[in-house]
């Protein structure tokens, strides 16, 4: 089974089509970014696929459960970090990891348990006790990822991880990232195409919320003609009309 | 229980500004400590403790509608809700998470705002105790409200409308400082329409220990905290859907 298939997934707003009749498909396991220009409809795609927006049309199966009739089920597999840094800023950083073990459902001890184990990998013991608002936003970014992976999703929504972070923690995060792949499925949004180079199994590229074309980096190189990933972007969605 | 954590936190968030507890204990505090020297001070009964002390309680729980209400908006605002819609988190949840918590801290207010009043010279009676349960409604229908503005304005709104109106509506229409009869009029009768003036007549009754002077007061509270609560869901069900 795929972990996502869209099909024909379709989001107007009033006097624009953010996503334009998707067919998109992503194995289990993969990770897959999701790469395009400013206003070409990653955010948007992944705000259907997570159910905060409604389709206008169309329709996507997550593991086989319909986005639109299996709303319950595809929200207990699915886990998102949205791309404005998303934390309760009056809670410390422990306290907001505990909040969303809370609200998937683990008891105390399973809680615990996860939210020592994710602040022991993003190294966040150095700030639990920190309320979140008062943290960088370097340091609010990787909270908010680490409480994407609390409840253990099989499909992670990364919206934008690792804008704003310094040279060092974003090294760091792509290690994180690379530790998560094949042990769940990873969709990712990002203007840093050595980060998409570096990090996917496949790359999907948007323009003006229809899919070009998809493939693994070495692929899309090969298509543009060049051996230079950004490039080969550029490339491939300059000469695009769509 | 995934709408405790939920709870919990919007407790969190609302005892950990400072602002807040200025606002809702302290103000309340002042108010009762000040109108008391006051009326030490002159010769007619304007500010006697029995009466002023429900008065000063429900002003107090007016605040409660901003706090709700800022919390909301500025979580509606930001995108860690939407981050929790994602999660298993139902639309009951949310309405359940976002009115509840907040009644223990309005029965937290009123009992320290008696407490304050028994030192400033209030009897010490059993109706005191019957006085904070009957808060309840009344810090429901404030509470909704909150959920009302809070799921229709922005958290700069929130500050207009709840923070100044309210809470102004609230001082002048309920005869907390006079007599609305003195007034009468027009005044009289829109203060007689809004839940205020009732909420404060029912507290004033039970601490008198005059349970036959909660009616009609308290149909009219609980008559507004129902409808406010009923079109609250709706209006935070309508915002959820256009996400
Ligand atoms: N709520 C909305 N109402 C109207 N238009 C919207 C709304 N949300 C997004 N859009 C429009 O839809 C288009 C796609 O936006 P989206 O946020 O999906 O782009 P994106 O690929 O994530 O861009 P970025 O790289 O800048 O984050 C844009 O033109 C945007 O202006
Ligand atoms: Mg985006």
């Amino acid at each position: 089974m795929d972990a996502i298939k869209t099909v024909e997934l379709t989001k107007e707003y009033k006097d624009l089509t953010a996503v334009d009749g998707l067919n998109l498909t992503v194995r289990q396991g993969e990770l897959l970014s999701l790469l395009g220009v400013n206003g070409a409809g990653k955010t948007t795609t992944i705000k259907m696929l997570t159910r905060l927006t409604q389709p206008t049309s169309g329709d996507a199966y997550l593991l086989g459960k319909s986005i639109l009739t299996e709303s319950a089920a595809v929200k207990n597999m699915i886990a998102v970090s949205p791309q404005e840094t998303a934390v309760a800023p009056n809670l410390t950083v422990w306290e907001n990891l505990e909040l969303i073990a809370g609200v998937h459902g683990l008891n105390k001890d399973e809680a615990k348990g996860k939210v020592t184990e994710l602040s022991g990998r993003f190294g966040l013991g150095e700030v639990a006790n920190k309320r979140a608002g008062k943290l960088s936003g370097g340091w609010q970014r990787r909270l908010s990822i680490a409480m994407a992976l609390i409840s253990d999703p099989q499909i992670l929504f990364l919206d934008e991880p690792t804008l704003g972070l310094d040279v060092l923690a974003r090294s760091d995060l792509w290690d994180m990232i690379r530790a998560l792949k094949g042990s769940m499925t990873v969709i990712l949004t990002t203007h840093y195409m050595e980060e998409a180079e570096a990090l996917s199994d496949r790359v999907a590229i948007m323009k003006n919320g229809r899919l070009l074309l998809t493939g693994t980096p070495a692929e899309i190189k090969r298509r543009a003609g060049t051996d230079k990933f950004d490039e080969a972007f550029v490339r491939i969605v300059k000469e695009a009309v769509v | 229980m995934k709408v405790f954590a939920f709870s919990k936190r919007n407790d969190l968030e609302i005892l950990r500004d400072p602002l807040n507890l200025l606002f809702g204990v302290g103000f309340p505090i002042v108010l009762l400590l000040l109108l008391t020297v006051i009326q030490r001070n002159i010769p007619v009964a304007l500010f006697e403790i029995e009466h002023l002390a429900p008065g000063i309680i429900v002003f107090g729980l007016s605040f409660m509608t901003l706090f709700s209400a800022t919390l909301i908006a500025k979580d509606r605002g930001s995108s860690f809700l939407q981050r929790l819609y994602t999660t298993p988190l139902t639309a009951g949840d949310f309405i359940m998470g976002y009115l509840l918590p907040i009644l223990p801290i309005c029965i937290a207010q009123s009992v320290i705002c008696f407490a304050m009043a028994v030192l400033l010279g209030l009897h010490v009676t059993i109706h005191i105790l019957t006085s904070v349960l009957f808060t309840l409604p009344v810090a429901l229908l404030f509470v909704s409200l909150g959920l009302l503005c809070g799921s229709i304005f922005t958290d700069k709104q929130v500050g207009g409308i709840c923070g100044a109106l309210l809470t102004n509506l609230t001082a002048w229409l309920s005869g907390i400082w006079f007599d609305l009869g003195l007034v009468g009029g027009a005044f009289q009768k829109i203060a007689n329409l809004l839940p205020f003036v009732h909420a404060v007549e029912m507290e004033r009754a039970v601490l008198r220990g005059d349970y036959a002077g909660v009616f009609p007061h308290i149909w009219w509270v609980m008559g507004y905290a129902a409808a406010v609560t009923a079109i609250a869901v709706f209006a935070f069900l309508r915002q959820m859907k256009r996400q």
